[in-house]
């Protein structure tokens, strides 16, 4: 996977492997930390100062425990991505527009950006990483890859965990309720008719 | 996002003492925490009420009466809702995605802060934002803002649309204060901007929604929500409509009208009801009617398209609410 983890060159054979998204992390936290007192330094700055905060979380995260403290500033979606390494659950906008950061939230979807960690204790959270039952995809995912329901998939994580809970809540009846029912999603690819295939297919075989 | 601490509270009394010690309340945060991390808001200190009984939905009598803490969605699946108020239903499928939906408090809903782009620009003039600071929009891009009870100093529209239904049916609002409760009509939680934009309600510090309560009557069936947007959904109103009618023998008998997008607060069209009254519900009555709408209208250089959109919009929400069996 050259895209996930950097060359070594010879010399450093010694070190271990550096993942990319380490090096992103390490370089824009370094440099946004340098350049703004908050902003782009706000999830850097908390994981950071996390462990001082000591607002203690216990959460479930696709069926495993987990305890950590936490600086109250962080929201599930930096912890599920900085704390817990689950990168699945995408930070698009960052401000509850896009939908690419949904998650299940006790069963139900939510946009995890506009959640504040330390006000979940005791969550039970499913991501993108907990759909599939091993290598077996759930027919939602298998859905999304015979009708093309993506394109350069960044949006695609949320779009699947949304599309999980349209169909729990009994609104996947037709594409038009799906389009209604999906709008906290934006696709700017524009796959809209891939995913509205998808999910009315999946909706069929899970209530089949 | 400004370090802040963040307290959780299990009763009203502790709740509110927090509040009086500087404490903001947070339920589902989908406003607030947005704003905190534009550092538009500020807080230091924050008050979680998420864990007060205060989340029921129920009928009384044939009032529908709803807990602040019930979610956009529940209220909206509810069945007491369906049956007693389908107007508030609607608006609330209306008024945001699903996933806000599930998180996002009637309470907050109505507390919501206005979606006026120089709000969010700490680097721009904004009288609600900062205080004295001027408006930006009055001279700028101003497509979206307010025709009705703007100011010289402040023309965001309120963007809640469940609240244009809460003012069309005449609902009340229970608050609990430091020692004692009180009610009153939700259409006297809004201000106007005045020469004070940056204090949108009438709560007094402390305060917290209790409840919501939707009174019932022969207007409450036949009732529609009409939101004409930008995008078909989830997207906040160009100009929206609720109205509700009364018909007995081919006559009205009874309307209520509400618009938002328009004004700087949720609007009741109570000139359009009176000139309803003893019609025929037929669409020349309805036009005639909703041009009452736009008496006292002051548009902006980008939003004179409103003052048209604004009466059209009533029609057709009249006469979505006409077809109701």
């Amino acid at each position: 996977m050259p895209e996930e983890t950097s060359h070594i060159p010879p010399a450093a054979a010694a070190f271990p492997p550096v993942s990319r998204r380490e090096v992103l992390q390490a370089t824009a936290g370094a440099v946004a930390l340098a350049a703004l007192p908050g902003g782009a330094a706000d999830s850097a700055a908390a994981a950071e100062a996390g462990a001082a905060a000591g607002h203690s979380l216990r959460i479930t995260v696709n069926g495993h425990a987990h305890e950590l403290a936490i600086d109250p500033r962080q929201s599930i979606l930096d912890v599920l991505r900085e704390r817990l390494n689950l990168t699945g659950t995408k930070k698009g906008c960052n401000q509850g527009a896009c939908g690419a950061c949904t998650i299940l939230l006790n069963g139900q979807r939510v946009n995890a950006c506009l959640t504040l960690a330390a006000m979940h204790d005791g969550a039970e959270i499913t991501t993108i990483e907990g759909v599939a039952q091993g290598e077996a995809l759930h027919p939602l995912q298998a859905a999304f890859i015979e009708h093309d329901g993506f394109q350069c998939g960044y949006c695609t994580g949320g779009q699947i965990m949304s599309g999980l809970g349209c169909i729990a809540e009994g609104h996947a009846g037709s594409p038009a309720e799906i389009k209604a029912w999906m709008s906290g999603n934006i696709c700017r690819c524009g796959a809209y008719p891939g995913i509205v295939a998808a999910i009315a297919q999946a909706n069929k075989a899970v209530r089949s | 996002m400004i370090p802040f601490t963040l307290q959780k509270v299990l009763t009203e009394a502790e709740a509110i003492a927090a509040a009086g010690q500087g404490g903001r309340y947070i339920a589902g945060g989908t406003t607030l925490i947005d704003l905190m991390r534009e550092e538009v808001e500020r807080p230091e200190k924050l008050v979680d009420i998420n864990a007060l009984p205060i989340k029921h939905i129920r009928a009384e009598g044939g009032d529908l009466v709803i807990g602040a803490l019930a979610r956009m969605s529940e209220v909206a699946a509810h069945p007491e809702t369906q049956r007693l108020q389908p107007l508030i239903a609607e608006t609330l499928v209306e008024g945001a995605s699903p996933q806000l939906r599930n998180v996002a408090s009637i309470g907050g809903n109505l507390l919501q802060r206005c979606r006026c782009p120089f709000f969010r620009m700490l680097d721009a003039g904004c009288n609600k934002r900062a205080p004295g600071t001027g408006c930006s929009a009055i001279e700028g891009l101003n497509g979206g803002h307010a025709i009705l009870g703007t100011s010289d100093q402040c023309a965001a529209t309120h963007p809640s649309d469940l609240a244009v239904a809460l003012i069309a049916l005449d609902a009340t609002m229970r608050v609990t204060g430091p020692g004692y409760e009180r009610s009153f009509p939700v259409d006297e939680l809004f201000r106007l901007p005045g020469t004070t934009p940056h204090l949108e309600h009438t709560l007094r510090p402390g305060e917290l929604i209790a409840e919501i309560r939707v009174p019932g009557g022969p207007h409450a069936r036949r009732a529609r929500y009409l939101k004409v947007r930008d995008r078909s959904s989830y997207e906040f109103a160009v100009v929206s409509a609720a109205a509700a009618l009364h018909v007995e023998g081919g006559i009205v008998r009874d309307a209520r009208i509400a618009c938002g997008g328009v004004g700087t607060r949720p609007w009741r069209m109570r000139a359009v009801e009176r000139a309803l009254i003893g019609k025929a519900p037929d669409r020349a009555a309805f036009e005639a009617a909703a041009r009452q709408a736009t008496e006292g209208v002051k548009p902006l250089s980008g939003n004179h398209y409103k003052v048209e959109l604004l009466p059209r919009t009533i029609v057709r929400a009249l006469e979505m609410a006409g077809e109701v069996a």
